[in-house]
């Protein structure tokens, strides 16, 4: 006959915990770290900005840059760069408990090494490349999809995106305008990347105001306007298929589509 | 800045006739090269090009796309800014267009600057104009972003050495894909006249290149290499025709890109097809498709198609009926078939065949994997086994697999979309039975 009660396997793992940590990459690296050494597997991993109410104990992870740099190495070299590449695509990623899923994503990628980016058709897998991919996708339309306004001579731009962009563009703009003074403002997540004398940082802000446009500037964004309306063959018009290439929601901040 | 050109002139004027006169010019792309910032510079070029913004028409808009000047001393009786027609006229100052284009790309509308030009008093005159507003663009204001320049027949290849020097990529519009086709419509341009040009810059980015390994600081000439563009449907041309030209261009003049343009009947004139003609954009597309097929699929201009079959299909898409006639080749077995064979498969591209390879690497897939990695299967399941399985199980004949990719389309072309069946409401099943016709009738009409 079977034992009745299960007697406590030698090497459980814990998971009836939670994790709190304070929402930087680094914390969650560490987040990685405690799991494995304390052979836990949290339930939930979340950060001071999003407290939630969870029935599960609570322990705050403390966030220590050595322990990161140490998970952060041991990705690259027992797992691959890719790996790397893709869990910070999803740790900026808006999606919900992004946390756990790099988790898990890491869990395997350890048992497995390098190979884990070939697994495509697994779940885990497949869940991380897909987030990964909507980031980079996203963080690509803001190349494209984002308009400037000059003040002054400071070249101000506002975006709403649903991830955390700003990071993966940050070299493309600088190195595309290095004398340039300019300003991008995450109205999402209430993050400015700011640029001036060839130097950037991308800083909390949680308002921005701007003055009204001057004179010159209206008449560059009517001149934009203008170009923009003129340039659309009659014969050819296809709605539906600008909806394609350019999705709706970034119609809101284009100087082509505003009054 | 340089200077203000918002207060002297109506700037607006200018650039409303001149971006009206360049729009029906297709290439609006920024590919082709890399090149970093740099301390001190505006801009920079990234190879895969970005698009700035979709106009109403859904094509995209890169570049500032706009005619240095409209007022043409030639008289050709197909082009809207011949001499005789009575239209408005505007040329741009040099200085008008760098700056515009300058604040345009400061503000991130656009990715740079497609130049092209009517021939204002003569073609090296026009040239010079063109020089002069790239060398303020690149010298004056330090711009590394992208510039598409076409090139003016007839112009001094002196010129054309300077322009190529300024700009990214370089075009000749062939106008027209045969020399009959030229003759009938462009009495004043011969296949010579635009061929000339064309192998000027080939041999020049040539030398460039041998330069630029012995001398590292040799300016670069033309780096992005150079396209052309034909107009489709004005003249009596057959698709295989066309492929073939364009097959024979991507070969011997190593040529970037071949656009396509559907002719849109704007002017009346005794050659031209009548003003009220539909645009064959269906066919624009299908050319497209046979184009991207001979760049990246390593299909040949003949496998597409031949005398006897001269014309695409317009129901289905060039892959398919090349599939569809080569049915003995298929299915292709997932998980062992090798990557060009897997691009042959309709429905499959380049990333899905890259990821297949990666994915089989650590095991063998099925449909339901295929699925997961975001292969898309409504084409391709009728030309593929995993494990040695059709997704459905079932055999198909090339007939039956066209059926099927015709069924939904068909159902589309039939008129409104489906409605849900409901019990209380009789004429939904009149709708559907209206719906049924089609798809016999198209895939009856296709094997005739």
């Amino acid at each position: 006959m079977p034992d009745i009660i299960e007697k406590p396997q030698k090497h459980s793992i814990r998971s009836d915990i939670a994790y709190l940590y304070d929402g930087s990459f680094e914390g969650l690296l560490c987040c990685v770290y405690e799991s494995y050494y304390q052979k836990e597997l949290p339930a939930l991993i979340f950060s001071y900005s999003e407290v939630q109410a969870t029935l599960f104990p609570v322990k705050e992870i403390e966030t220590d840059i050595i322990s990161a740099e140490k998970v952060e190495k041991s990705i690259a070299t027992s797992i691959s760069e890719e790996a790397l590449r893709l869990v910070r695509l999803c740790y900026y990623s808006c999606e919900d408990n992004r946390e756990i899923t790099i988790l898990n994503f890491l869990r395997l990628g350890y048992k497995t090494g390098a190979s884990i980016t070939n697994m495509l058709a697994n779940d885990t897998v497949r869940k991380v490349t897909d987030i990964a991919r909507k980031v980079s996708r996203e963080s690509y339309f803001y190349r494209e999809f984002l308009r400037f306004s000059d003040y002054n001579g400071a070249l101000v731009a506002i975006i709403e995106p649903k991830n955390f962009v700003l990071p993966m563009i940050v070299n493309h703009y600088c190195d595309r305008l290095p004398s340039e003074q300019f300003l991008i403002y995450d109205e999402t997540n209430k993050h400015a990347l700011v640029h001036q004398n060839g130097e950037s940082a991308i800083v909390q802000l949680d308002n921005l105001e701007l003055p009204e446009a001057c004179e010159k500037e209206e008449k560059y964004r009517a001149l934009w306007k203008q170009f923009y309306n003129t340039i659309a063959i009659e014969g050819r018009i296809n709605l539906k298929r600008r909806m394609g290439n350019m999705p709706k929601r970034y119609w809101k901040h284009l100087t082509e589509f505003q009054e | 800045m340089l200077c203000d050109i918002l207060g002297s002139v109506d700037i607006t004027e200018k650039l409303t006739i001149l971006s009206d006169a360049a729009k029906y010019d297709v290439a609006c792309t920024s590919s082709g090269v890399d090149r970093a910032g740099k301390k001190g510079s505006l801009g920079n070029a990234v190879a895969c090009g970005i698009c700035h913004s979709f106009s109403a028409d859904g094509r995209c808009i890169a570049l500032l796309k706009v005619l240095l000047s409209n007022a043409c001393a030639y008289d050709c009786n197909y082009c809207v800014n011949r001499k005789s027609n009575d239209i408005s006229r505007a040329t741009f100052e040099p200085h008008e267009l760098a700056e515009l284009m300058i604040q345009f790309y400061r503000r991130n509308y656009i990715e740079g600057l497609f130049l092209s030009s009517a021939v204002v008093k003569n073609p090296d005159y026009t040239c010079e104009l063109m020089i002069e507003a790239l060398s303020l663009i690149r010298n004056t204001y330090h711009f590394r972003g992208y510039i598409h320049v076409k090139v003016i027949p007839g112009a001094d290849p002196k010129l054309l050495t300077s322009l190529g020097l300024l700009a990214d990529r370089m075009s000749v519009n062939l106008e027209l894909p045969s020399h009959e086709s030229l003759k009938l419509l462009a009495p004043d341009k011969s296949r010579e006249s635009i061929l000339a040009p064309m192998k000027m810059i080939k041999n020049g980015i040539l030398e460039n290149k041998t330069e630029l390994v012995k001398y590292k600081r040799t300016p670069k000439f033309v780096p992005a290499g150079q396209s052309t563009q034909m107009i489709v449907g004005a003249t009596p041309e057959t698709d295989y025709q066309i492929i073939n030209l364009s097959a024979a261009l991507y070969k011997k003049y190593e040529l970037k890109r071949v656009f396509y343009s559907a002719y849109m009947p704007v002017l009346e004139g005794r050659n031209l097809p009548a003003i009220d003609s539909k645009p064959q954009l269906l066919r624009e597309h299908r050319l497209y498709q046979a184009d991207w097929l001979l760049r990246f699929y390593e299909f040949e201009a003949a496998e597409l198609l031949d005398e006897k079959n001269p014309n695409f299909n317009l129901l289905i898409d060039p892959k398919c009926n090349w599939a569809l006639n080569h049915y003995d080749y298929f299915p292709v077995e997932i998980n062992t078939a090798p990557y060009e064979v897997l691009l042959r498969v309709p429905g499959l591209g380049v990333i899905g065949a890259k990821k297949i390879l990666r994915a089989r690497r650590s095991g063998s897939l099925d449909f339901p994997d295929l699925k997961k990695m975001n292969i898309v299967l409504k084409r391709a399941q009728y030309f593929i086994t995993c494990k040695g399985k059709t997704m459905l199980g079932i055999r198909y004949d090339p007939e039956a697999v066209l059926r099927g990719l015709l069924s939904e389309q068909s159902w589309q072309l039939a008129g409104p979309p489906m409605e849900q069946l409901s019990l209380f409401d009789d004429i939904a099943f009149d709708s559907l039975l209206k719906g049924v016709e089609p798809v016999q009738l198209s895939a009856g009409l296709l094997r005739a």
